[in-house]
Parts: C-alpha cells; structure tokens; sequence
C-alpha cells in the first residue's frame, strides 16, 4: 500500500492503582520517561505525539488533551488527542502507526493515560451520559445495566452458564498475580469465589468486573530506518483495524460484535493472515468483563461463536496453552485506566514478543500477537497486530 | 523490559491515609445544566409518546423499521420515508436484575432493565426500558410484554410517559 513499515521500539508504565496521588499529568511522564529510556531514547528524538485519554468526564477537566500535555512530552510538537471510548487504548497507536507509516514523522510517543478515582463518589457516575439523553437517561439507567443486558443476550443465545465464564476470569486474575503493576492480580482464586462475589447486577457479579483505576502506559513508535538504530528487537505493527457499529444499541445483535469482526479483517489483510487461529500466538482482547473476552475472541474469529468459554475451560488459552489470552492478567487482573488499559495490551504484546515478560513469558518464542481494544456505546472495536518480523 | 524492571512508579492510596488526614485533595462540585433540543425524529417520537403511541420510521429501499424514529438510514444514508405507528407490545430480547445503584447503593428489590424488540420493527429492533409487575424470578428472555402508559392526562411527550413493560397473560 506504498506505507512505511513500523516497529514499537520502546515501552513503559505505571503501576495500576485503585487510587494514585500522582496526577495524570505526573503519571503520564512517569510512563513515557520509562518508554523513552527503555529504547535508550530522549524526548529530542520524538518528532511529535499521540494521546489517548477517555472521557473528559472522569476528572472534569475540559480539553484533557492539553492539560496532559507536559506530561506527555508534547511540548512545541505536533500532537494530538484521539478518543474512542474504551477502544482508545488501541487506537492511539493506530494514529502513532499512520503517523510513522505515511511517512510523515520517523518516531512518534504514544501516551495513554486515565485518572478515574477523581469521580465522586464512583467513577460509574461519568458514564451515565453515554446514554441518549431524550430517549434512555429518564429511565435512570446505569452502566452496568446495558452491560449485564449484553451478557444475559450471549448467554442465552448460546446456551453458555455463569460458570463457564467464570473461568475467564480466574484465569486473567490468576495471570496478573505475576504482574508487578497488576491491581487484583490473585494466585489462588477460584470459579466458587467468583460466582459467591456479590450479586452486582444478574448475571454480573462483582468478580465479573474489572476495577476502575488510575494508570498510564507509554509506547516509542518508530520508522523501520531508526528501528535499526536503536534496538536489534523490533517488533513490527503487522496490521491495524478499527470499526464502529450503530450508536442506536437496541437496534442490533448483542450476542456478536460484529464491528470487532470488521476491524479485525481489516488487520488480518494487511497482515496478510489468511488463517487467525494458527497464525497469531498471543491474543490481549478486551476484558473489562469476563465475558467480553469471550465475545471478542469470537469477534476477532478465534474461537467459534458461542465457544470461546471453553478455551478458558480447557485450558487453551492459559499462559502455557496452545492460544494464551490475556497472558498480562487483562483488564480484570490488571486494572482498568481505560486508555491506559488498552495501550497496556500493545505493551504486554510488545514485551512478550521481545521474551520480556518475565514471570509472565509465554512459553515456546511467540512471533505474533494481537491486542484488542473496544468501547464507545459498545460499539467500536479496535485492533493492532504485531510481530516479529515486518 | 518489564524483566528487567523491578520496581514501577506509581503511589497508590489507601483508604486510612484519609481517614488519618495525610493526603490534600480539593473536593468540588459540577452543576452543569442543559436543555436538549429534541431533533426533527425524536421529537415525533415524543409526540406520538405523548398521545399513546410508539414510534418508528421506515426506509423503503434498505426494507427497514428503526426504533426509535430517526429522520435518516444510517445503512443507505437516504432519507427515512415515512413514520410507522408501532404496537405497543414487545418480546424481551434481554434483561438485567440490578441490586446497585449508579453510585453503588444497594437495593434489596431489583430493578429489571430490558431491551424490549417492539412488535412491528424489524427483527432484533427494540427500546431500553423497565419491566413491572413482574417476579424477578419469572422474567425471561423471549417473555412477551405490553406497556403500561401513564393516564393519558398526565402524559407529557417523554420516554417515562410509559411507566414500564408488564408480562402479557397467555391465553
């Protein structure tokens, strides 16, 4: 398509925490210090840079986008602000792939970062305005509602149980327990303590759900000639997609996000991936309910509709599995900074292509992954694929 | 990296560092107020609402019945061709039993939220709404259901002028 090829040459990040007494400002220079030194680079090298923050809502400041700006390095650069809802995470480094890939800039600073503690007396409150304003806020929804109604709608198309998904979310917790940054991560939790957690809003119970918080995550995107200078470890972004469904949410299929499944072709052509299940190692889906993972893999056309709770189940995609997901510990092990948590994904993809994982490493050399990322009224899904070679 | 790094910035807060008063914050309070303008579609909607009646509108070339009404197909981007009088029955197409409110009080009944595909829109079509006199325990997906409107006097053009959806009797 006559575009330059990209490499994530950099990446850092904050501890995830239910409540940080940094600022965002503060937590994001702490994130893009950590990219920065972490490919030997300095803010002289960044030519220009890519924020990704989620509503303006969660701290009340208008325009959140330049309030960041020193934090994020953006000083006397081209910058920018993208927002899609909770797929921002994964859009950002979309924007940081076009800007390196239209060979406009050499190497680009993505930042994501998100402060939901401000919210008083709960973040859930800065949500309510994604409902329409005329037709649904009268009926004083809240957000947990549109989500259990989607979790309900899956179950029941496919016959799946409380309990069958349940293991998504032992399975991201137990993960994070090996996360230095993680917020929940926990090695001995078990399906009975997730269906016995407090009944939140049938069928989500409080172990269902990930926790808000406050975080930031930082990339270092480059172009393939300064990939070669900095680092003998690229790893290439092999594909990008993203798509948006209907706004009017009532008036579609809740069982299948389809608008995943769009945004992932996208990405599996310009990968060149003719076959999703054998061809990509590594798969960080959006999991800020146990249950989205399972309708993203199934979105991203990993698992079969209706069965991607067995993999969990059967162990597939446990770390050491032949498809590990959410090998970080994902949203609900992790946290959830909603920017900040998707760009956490690319990062773990980023670190587990190098062999950095550490504790977390998945075994066996993985040469290509994919994260996910998706928001807005449950309706974009976002994608980036990466890997070893170009 | 993260291997290699062993300690991450970041200082979380706990909830007795406030309690003992060791951290300064500034607490405010947003009171933003706005008016909606209800829009060429929605404000059929709200009139049909008004007088007893649910609302849709329907492109001829994409064979469609949105609800709510709008005044263009987001599928063929043409203009919608006309507003359908719909029935005011409907089938669960799924549902929710919350125990919490937005700010995280509890509640001991639950409230039922649906979406609710509206008999006479196309397939998979339907509203959010709440369901009445019903069991927690007999609310299904599938259940058939019809609305319970205000008295018609006291109906002012809003979504709420239908209190809730309750179980349509069989037979």
């Amino acid at each position: 398509m006559g575009m330059r090829k990209v490499a994530v040459v950099g990446a850092g990040m904050t501890k995830f925490m239910r409540r940080a007494q940094e600022t965002g400002k503060e937590l994001s220079w702490q994130a893009a210090r950590m990219a920065l030194a972490s490919c030997e680079m300095t803010l002289d090298d960044i030519q220009a840079v890519c924020l990704g923050t989620a509503p303006d809502a969660f701290d009340s400041i208008h325009l959140k986008g330049e309030y960041l700006s020193d934090g994020a390095g953006a000083w006397g650069k081209p910058y920018m602000r993208s927002y899609v809802g909770g797929g921002t995470g994964v859009f950002a480094p979309i924007q940081g792939w076009y800007h390196v890939a239209s060979g406009l800039f050499d190497a680009v600073l993505v930042v994501c970062e998100e402060k939901m503690s401000s919210f008083y007396p709960h973040a859930q409150g800065a949500f309510l305005t994604i409902f329409d304003h005329t037709t649904e806020r009268p009926l004083k929804p809240n957000l947990l509602w549109i989500f259990a109604m989607e979790m309900n709608r899956y179950m029941q198309t496919y016959g799946i149980s409380k309990e069958d998904i349940a293991h998504v979310a032992v399975k991201n917790k137990r993960n994070a327990a090996d996360h230095p940054c993680a917020l929940l991560g926990n090695p001995d939790i078990t399906v009975e303590d997730v269906l016995n957690s407090e009944l939140l809003a049938w069928p989500v119970n409080r172990l269902d759900v990930s926790p808000v918080s406050d975080g930031a995550v930082a990339l270092v995107m480059v172009a393939e000639h300064v990939a070669k200078r900095v680092t003998d470890k690229p790893v290439w972004i092999q594909g990008v997609g993203w798509s948006l469904d209907t706004a009017y949410w009532t008036n579609r299929d809740l069982a299948y996000p389809r608008y995943v499944e769009y945004a992932a072709r996208m990405a599996y052509e310009m990968a060149g991936i003719k076959e999703p299940r054998k061809e990509i190692n590594i798969v960080e889906p959006y999991d800020p309910f146990d249950y989205k993972e399972c309708h993203h893999l199934e979105g991203l056309l990993l698992a079969d509709r209706g069965q991607a709770p067995q993999l969990a189940i059967d162990g597939v995609s446990l770390r050491d599995g032949d498809m590990p997901v959410c090998p970080s510990g994902g949203l609900l092990g992790v946290g959830n900074p909603i920017a900040a948590a998707g760009l956490m994904k690319v990062a773990e993809i980023f670190w587990q292509l190098r062999g950095e994982a550490g504790a977390r490493q998945v075994p066996g050399q993985p040469k290509r992954g994919l994260a996910q990322a998706w928001g807005d009224l449950m309706q974009v899904g976002t994608v980036v694929i990466m890997g070893t070679n170009p | 990296m993260t291997s290699k790094i062993k300690v991450f910035p970041g200082t979380p807060l706990r909830e007795v560092d406030f309690k003992e008063g060791k951290i300064l914050y500034r607490h405010d309070e947003m009171n933003g107020q706005y008016a909606w303008d209800t829009g060429i579609g929605i404000g059929s909607y709200l009139a049909a609402l008004k007088e007893g009646v649910l609302l849709g509108s329907y492109c001829r070339s994409c064979r469609r019945t949105v609800v709510p009404p709008r005044t263009v197909c987001e599928w063929c981007f043409r203009p919608m061709n006309s507003y359908i009088p719909l029935k005011d029955t409907g089938t669960v197409n799924t549902f929710s039993l919350c125990y919490i409110t937005w700010d995280l009080k509890r509640i001991k009944e639950p409230e039922i939220s649906a979406v609710i595909e509206i008999d006479g829109a196309s397939p998979l079509h339907g509203i959010m709404h709440k369901l009445g006199e019903v069991d927690p325990e007999d609310v299904h997906i599938g259940m058939r259901v019809q609305a319970v409107w205000k008295p018609a006097d006291e109906r002012e053009g809003a979504i709420t002028d239908i209190l809730y959806f309750k179980p349509i009797k069989e037979g």
